[in-house]
């Protein structure tokens, strides 16, 4: 890359702090191979095991969405290899209906939660908020640990329950009952259903862990001179993200354990005048009601999408703004939109169940509070689209994937509107619209952030480059291929085609669309090819990666790049560096940037009112 | 690090405020539950259960630890260790018998017919008590892991922020449970 090699040597000019090129200096304890890459209390080598244990459940993850998309792509093929590595649950060469909706339901949960929470906010989180602010460490390293070893053993749990004999949970990612609650009522309601919730009680501990710390860190830990209006977007959109998750995810966690009282202890919660077909026999539960579980989970349901966006919209900001070398847009806008978005995430959660028999007066509130998020979405889409204008725009691949956020952003929230509208959503709930709308505005977008993220910041986490041709490749095909999977289905969805059906080769209303099924499914396999690609990018740049020479090899303003190359525990040597101003002064008085550790001279223009 | 940790002195130390977020984690848990129990008293078929007299004197056992403990606090600040190890121990013991007392109130409704059959008030009272019981158990194990501390002979610790942090804990689980009874008591 010419642009970056320029840009070094603009950077060797102009920063002034004396660049350290050893790795640590013998004053911290010896370390030993368990106590730095296994049990660290390192918040950097911590976030980089919530980076790979992500990544293998990403891989994980979109390897149950491509079985399952073989089966929609092509309902009347038999591929027998499946069976010989899948066995019964592939008899004869096809993807069995259990097997269908273990594997969608595992899809769901494990992007959602083990990915695009822990795997996200884990990893920016414990990077990016000590490095930023200007701390050692988090305020508790230890409880930080165990965050982590609390999401390894959630894990283990998780995948256990894929090899049990009738095999993981089934009933959909959100495990509504009666069908999570009754272990006769499907395979997938027996044993997976408990493992499931064992591993989500121990994730959501990890994710309170983890969050509590976060909090504390951010508000209590910032260097002298770090205001909290002098932070990164990054650590805002951390901390709001953070204060979602303490505050929804307990609600969840009881709601859990009602459910578990229900499978195992006879209450009937969630359960009421119930016929069972598979033992053909009436069962006892009097008084429940399936619809306190919707409420319970959907309480944390939604902030959850916003708890796995926002990291994503902290990401994109900093990487745009450094990449466009232009301060970011409305600095105090964004963060008033994410404090708006925190608040409203908790005050919408009805939204997802319009068509269950909810008030329709009540429903009304919801549609409003629910549009109403359109408002701060369309003021962050708006400040970063003006801070890409007329900028000195750097097309580094976190700056494509950054670019690439916010148009899948807009593509999906516009949709959001349509789905806000609970008249509306009588026809299209259920459908694929649903899943086009959620896919590409939580689920893309938000691995286009973390993607951004990872490109921007893999140089401080292991001292080299990504390699940059690879980067273009799975940039580009990620991007057409998303829009290709995911626009058709607004289309299908708006047709009425339903959610959760394995083959619609013989219903003559919706079989129009098998040739569109099968384009879909050709994508998502080559789109998956690509991601693996960029894993293979990521495990070679590790090791074999280009080497990062300078200090600040992007000349971006913010701390973390005043630390050395390699940092140790601890992060800076001697002392750690006081702040002067925020973090977007790039392009000021003639200058490309100005780190945050500068102090403001007297001959300076004043600071930009933000 | 010395010198931060003093400049940091003014504020509020990072673990206390730890735990204040900790603690508005865990009433959001029970603001979940407690809103479950309303919704689902409104609906049909509800069922009600008879608060036992024992968790009036579970209710007393409580409120004198949180004076203990607060004591301790002061004992602990003012350097009298002796004064200090005797009030975390009836602290501790006290957390101890409230759980023995919750336990001997469950078995009283259980004995007036109330099982785990069905969704009523004694249902959610089971879970509900039951999960603050569980936050006590938590607290007792800290103060036991606190206790250990302070008879240590080979450390002195004169740090006060764990014997705060742990106070303040102590603190919330009676409030909560003060919550809980009232609730019970109005909404049966």
């Amino acid at each position: 890359m010419s642009q970056e090699v320029n840009l070094h040597e603009q950077v060797g000019e102009m920063t002034t702090h004396e660049v350290h090129h050893d790795e640590h200096h013998g004053h911290h304890h010896k370390e030993t191979f368990i106590t730095k890459y296994v049990f660290s209390q390192d918040h950097k080598m911590i976030a980089k095991q919530f980076l790979i244990t992500g990544m293998i459940w990403a891989i994980i993850g979109g390897l149950f969405s491509v079985l399952f998309r073989l089966q929609l792509g092509f309902p009347n093929e038999t591929f027998p290899i499946l069976e010989d590595i899948l066995g019964k649950w592939a008899a004869g060469g096809k993807i069995q209906p259990e097997f269908y909706y273990a594997l969608t339901t595992m899809h769901g949960t494990v992007l959602v939660f083990f990915v695009l929470t822990a795997g996200l906010s884990g990893t920016f989180a414990n990077f990016l908020i000590p490095l930023q602010l200007g701390a050692r460490d988090m305020a508790s390293p230890f409880m930080n640990m165990l965050s982590y070893w609390f999401f390894f053993i959630a894990s283990i749990v998780m995948i256990s329950s894929l090899f049990v004999q009738t095999g993981p949970a089934s009933g959909g990612w959100t495990v509504y009952p009666p069908l999570s609650a009754l272990g006769d009522a499907s395979e997938g309601s027996k044993i997976g259903m408990d493992l499931w919730l064992i591993a989500m009680a121990l994730f959501v501990v990890s994710s309170l862990l983890g969050g509590l710390n976060y909090i504390s860190t951010i508000l209590n830990m910032r260097t002298k001179g770090m205001s909290m209006t002098r932070m990164p977007l990054t650590i805002w959109a951390l901390f709001f993200t953070a204060v979602l998750g303490v505050l929804s995810f307990p609600v969840l966690l009881s709601g859990f354990i009602l459910l578990l009282f229900d499978r195992h202890a006879g209450t009937s919660f969630y359960l009421s005048d119930i016929f069972l077909a598979s033992t053909q026999k009436a069962l006892p539960n009097e008084g429940g009601s399936a619809i306190l579980y919707q409420h319970l989970f959907w309480f944390l349901g939604h902030p959850e999408v916003y708890i796995i966006i926002l990291p994503t919209m902290g990401l994109v900001s900093d990487v745009m703004s450094a990449n466009s070398r232009k301060p970011i847009f409305g600095y105090m806008a964004m963060v008033g939109s994410m404090f708006a978005i925190a608040v409203l995430a908790f005050l919408v959660w009805a939204h997802h169940m319009f068509v269950t028999g909810l008030n329709p007066f009540l429903g009304a509130f919801f549609v409003l509070l629910t549009l109403l998020i359109a408002v701060p979405s369309a003021i962050k889409v708006f400040n970063w689209l003006t801070t890409l204008w007329r900028g000195n725009l750097r097309f580094t691949p976190g700056m494509l994937f950054s670019i690439g956020f916010v148009s899948l952003f807009i593509s999906g929230g516009l949709t959001g509107i349509f789905l806000g509208n609970s008249t509306l959503d009588i026809h299209l709930h259920d459908t694929y619209f649903v899943i086009a709308h959620f896919h590409i505005v939580m689920g893309v977008s938000a691995f286009f952030g973390m993607f951004a993220g990872i490109y921007h910041w893999f140089p401080k986490m292991y001292g080299r480059y990504l390699n940059n041709t690879l980067a273009y490749i799975h940039f580009w095909i990620t991007l057409v291929g998303a829009y290709l999977i995911f626009w058709p289905m607004h289309y299908q969805g708006l047709a009425g085609v339903p959610r959760r059906y394995l083959d619609f080769s013989g219903w003559a209303s919706f079989n129009q669309f098998d040739g569109l099924n099968r384009f879909i499914s050709i994508v998502t396999i080559m789109v998956f090819a690509v991601q693996l690609l960029f894993v293979f990018n990521f495990i070679y740049s590790i090791f074999k990666g280009r080497r990062v020479t300078s200090q600040n090899p992007w000349g971006a303003t913010t701390l973390e790049w005043t630390t050395p190359i390699n940092p140790g525990h601890g992060n800076w040597e001697g002392e750690i560096p006081e702040v002067h101003r925020w973090a977007y002064d790039y392009g000021k008085d003639g200058r490309d940037f100005v780190p945050q550790t500068e102090p403001i001279s007297p001959n300076e223009s004043p600071e930009s009112k933000h | 690090m010395r010198v931060e940790a003093m400049e940091q002195r003014k504020r509020i130390h990072p673990n206390k405020f730890t735990m204040w977020v900790a603690i508005a984690s865990i009433t959001m848990m029970f603001a979940g539950l407690t809103s479950a129990y309303i919704v689902k008293r409104s609906q049909p078929s509800w069922t009600s259960f008879e608060m036992p007299v024992i968790f009036w004197y579970s209710t007393a056992v409580m409120l004198a630890s949180s004076v203990t403990i607060y004591l301790a606090l002061k004992a602990f600040r003012e350097r009298e260790r002796v004064k200090y190890r005797q009030l975390i121990t009836i602290t501790a013991v006290l957390g101890v018998a409230f759980v023995v007392l919750q336990y001997l109130g469950f078995k009283e409704i259980w004995a007036s017919g109330i099982s785990f059959a069905g969704a009523g008030g004694g249902q959610f009272l089971y879970i509900i008590a039951g999960l603050h019981g569980l936050h006590v158990v938590g607290g007792v194990i800290a103060l036991i892991v606190l206790f250990f501390k302070a008879f240590s002979t080979r450390f002195r610790n004169y740090n006060p922020v764990p014997v705060e942090v742990m106070s303040t804990y102590w603190h919330f689980v009676d409030l909560l449970w003060l919550y809980l009874m009232v609730f019970f008591m109005l909404l049966q």
